[in-house]
């Protein structure tokens, strides 16, 4: 794949100017973004601090609910006109976006940082050719001649892996594939080299061997292009070999923030621990017992006191459910997570050993691995019905 | 990969199910089909779980649909405990039904947003007139138990009221109560989060080891697959591809699609990242005009003229080991996972 750099159409440099690789090309501190509704406010996004690098990938994993596409949405502004509050900052190449007009916004969005959704067919204008909607940014944000933005949109399709890409220039998204959608939207994504990706669960939508085609050229395209990369996924297996940095978010916070290598080997938090071990291994042999997580994630509007984690936990002790653990750093190397009884640390091991002797009947019911298969299943899942009902 | 042939199947006699030729064909205006399945052929033994692989478009839902006859077969035979399933019609299908169940992918649209959770699954047994109101009421309750659930709370309750994979096990509940031979389910766990969807999987061996059911399990994920099954086959394009117990699947695949599947999978592990990528290029062909000869060798790096013309039958490639390719892999796969 050819870098857009060696050839003659790509489009003039950014008015921002080349980031400093030395300084973080993005600085989130504090972002809290609350929904208020009939039941009360909805904490969604509830304290979010992070840094990016020019260049860096990180993962953002969690559960439907965790909040990831919430803090997607909120860094790049797309939020809701009402009925929302956003506090905190963040800091793209200097410039604080959550001080910006919509109009100084429409400046950076697209054009500074760009944005990859889950279904390629609802983010596409299924009215507008392909060719249209590639050219449509730099057009706009740089000031592009027709002729010169459409040989660059198809050298977009190209570098995307788009097949005959002058002829798909003049296609309707309604003509292409899921995968060759998903292509396109990246094109678009692409079209204004931008410094910093949101990809908000892109391959979600696709099969699996589409998927590998697409994460390989997101990859591909983010090493050649120097783009940072944030992306959101549900999945651990997603972001396991591609990203520098992931953080797992629970409830609206982010639990554990490492470096990729570190956290696999040495998870703290617990619900990393959990999530993990719930996902079928094509390693273990068929028919081997699943570890569950008991319970469901806390209501938004009304989130435990304590760690947000801790009803679920099978670490949990006392001080859990009283007082809410900070986001610190341990074992080096920027790895943080947000717990008082790490995993794999003496007193996290100390605490399961407690629970597991029996002394926390919550936790009791968590270890499944080990549990008679007939009566595990209606312990656990009771658990999760006496807690699960949704209020009305 | 346009595998047919009638290889893999076993002794009929012992077999619950057995599925031979199926053949599902949709008019498409201006006279063409849809080939969504093409001659497959398979059986399920009493007590096994059939796990059914493939990509969107495969073929493997329709297949799900035609076993249980909600889309009608036009060629092939199923049996179920031996008497013909296929063609029969009114009240002799009618019959039939309770003993094949299904359970679908999204919980809560398979629910009727209007009734009580109790009268949900209570309507089976009402449809069949099993016992009376009191009998039906404690067999609910042994139901909503058995799936984990309180049925104090749970049977006066909407849909609504339960999240996603408490539905799920509300469908599942309702798919037991005429105490069926064969569950069918049509990814039951993809529209769940990844803890929920392990609740949900340990629940399924659960009730098939407490009811004795026969399962075919219908999913897009391999390793959800192979958790559920005692044997598994890969579809593509309409087709069967390969068919194995699953250790043996996924230790040595014999197909180039099983082996590009398998190593498609992301692993949630970054130290088996440098992992030799068996991908295949493109997408999969129109079902419209499906490719002559083996359907994947359009997409198939092994690909060679022979496979353009010749269909490859199912043949032997090891013990209950199935693969329909002229050119299968035989080394064992490049990475353990």
């Amino acid at each position: 794949m050819n870098s857009p750099s060696t050839r003659s159409s790509r489009p003039a440099p950014v008015s921002l100017g080349p980031p400093d690789p030395t300084l973080p090309l993005l600085e989130v501190d504090g972002l809290a973004t609350h929904f208020l509704t009939e039941r009360g406010m909805v904490k969604a996004v509830d304290g979010v601090t992070f840094s990016l690098r020019p260049g860096q990938t990180l993962g953002v994993v969690g559960e439907s609910g965790s909040g990831k596409t919430i803090l997607a949405r909120s860094i790049m502004g797309l939020l809701p006109p009402r009925n929302v509050t956003r506090t905190g900052t963040v800091r793209f190449a200097g410039h604080d976006l959550t001080a910006m007009s919509e109009r100084e916004l429409a400046h950076v969005r697209g054009r500074e940082i760009a944005m990859i959704f889950q279904d390629p067919m609802t983010s596409l204008n299924p009215v507008l050719r392909v060719g249209r909607q590639i050219t449509e940014s730099v057009r706009h944000h740089l000031g592009m001649s027709a002729k010169a933005a459409r040989a660059w949109g198809t050298e977009l399709l190209d570098m995307v892996g788009i097949p005959a890409p002058g002829l798909r220039m003049d296609d309707y998204p309604h003509e292409l594939s899921g995968g060759m959608r998903q292509r396109v939207t990246i094109a678009i994504a692409l079209a204004c080299e931008p410094k910093l990706i949101i990809a908000d669960e892109p391959t979600t939508a696709l099969d699996v061997t589409v998927q590998a085609q697409i994460l390989d050229l997101l990859q591909e395209l983010q090493a050649s292009q120097g783009m940072a990369l944030i992306l959101v996924t549900h999945d651990l297996g997603v972001v396991a070999g591609r990203t520098d940095d992931i953080a797992v978010m629970y409830a609206g916070k982010i639990v554990e923030h490492a470096p990729t290598p570190a956290l696999f080997a040495q998870m703290r938090h617990p619900y990393t621990e959990a999530l993990l071990r719930s996902i079928p291994k094509l390693d273990d042999a068929s028919h081997t017992r699943l570890e569950t997580i008991p319970g469901r994630p806390p209501d938004l509007v009304a989130p435990p006191p304590g760690c947000r984690f801790a009803p679920r936990c099978m670490l949990v002790q006392d001080r859990c459910r009283t007082e809410l653990p900070e986001l610190t750093a341990g074992g080096g190397s920027g790895h943080r997570y947000r717990c008082f009884y790490p995993v794999g640390t003496e007193i996290g091991e100390a605490a399961r050993a407690r629970n597991e002797a029996g002394a926390t009947p919550a936790a009791a019911s968590a270890s499944t691995a080990s549990a008679p298969r007939s009566s595990m299943a209606s312990r656990v899942s009771t658990a999760s019905e006496s807690d699960g009902s949704r209020g009305h | 990969m346009a595998g047919s042939g009638t290889a893999p199947l076993r002794d009929p006699d012992v077999a619950l199910l057995r599925v031979e030729h199926l053949t599902v064909e949709f008019p498409a205006g201006r006279g063409r089909r849809v080939h969504a399945v093409s001659d497959v052929s398979f059986d399920v033994y009493p007590g096994e779980t059939l796990g059914l692989v493939g990509e969107s478009g495969c073929g493997k839902s329709t297949t799900g649909r035609a076993i249980m006859q909600i889309s009608r077969p036009t060629g092939g035979s199923v049996k179920l405990a031996g008497r013909e399933i296929v063609g029969t019609t009114g009240e002799a299908l009618r019959q039939i039904r309770p003993e094949m169940q299904m359970i679908f992918q999204d919980p809560i649209s398979s629910l009727n947003p209007r009734r009580r959770v109790g009268d949900i699954v209570a309507q089976p047994l009402e449809i069949w007139h099993r016992g009376d109101a009191e009998a039906r009421t404690a067999k609910v309750r042994e139901l909503l138990g058995a799936v984990g659930l309180d049925p104090d709370t749970a049977m006066g309750r909407r849909p609504h009221q339960f999240s996603g994979g408490q539905c799920q096990r509300i469908s599942i509940a309702r798919a037991l109560a005429l105490e069926p031979t064969l569950l069918i389910c049509d990814e039951p766990v993809s529209a769940l989060d990844v803890s929920v969807q392990a609740q949900i999987l340990n629940l399924l061996e659960d009730m098939k080891a407490r009811y004795g059911l026969t399962m075919i399990f219908i999913a897009h994920d391999l390793a959800v697959v192979k958790n559920v099954s005692d044997r598994v086959a890969v579809m593509y394009l309409g087709k069967l591809c390969e068919i194995a117990p699953p250790d043996e699947l996924y230790r040595n695949p014999a197909h180039p699609y099983t082996r590009a599947l398998l190593s498609a999978i992301p692993i949630p592990d970054p130290t088996v990242r440098p992992r030799r990528r068996e991908g295949v290029a493109g997408e999969i062909p129109s079902p419209l005009a499906p490719p002559s000869g083996c359907r994947f060798r359009t997409r198939c790096p092994r690909t060679t003229s022979r496979c353009e013309t010749e269909e490859p039958a199912m043949t032997a490639a090891g013990d209950g080991h199935f693969v329909a390719c002229h050119h299968p892999v035989v080394e064992p796969a490049p990475v353990a996972g």
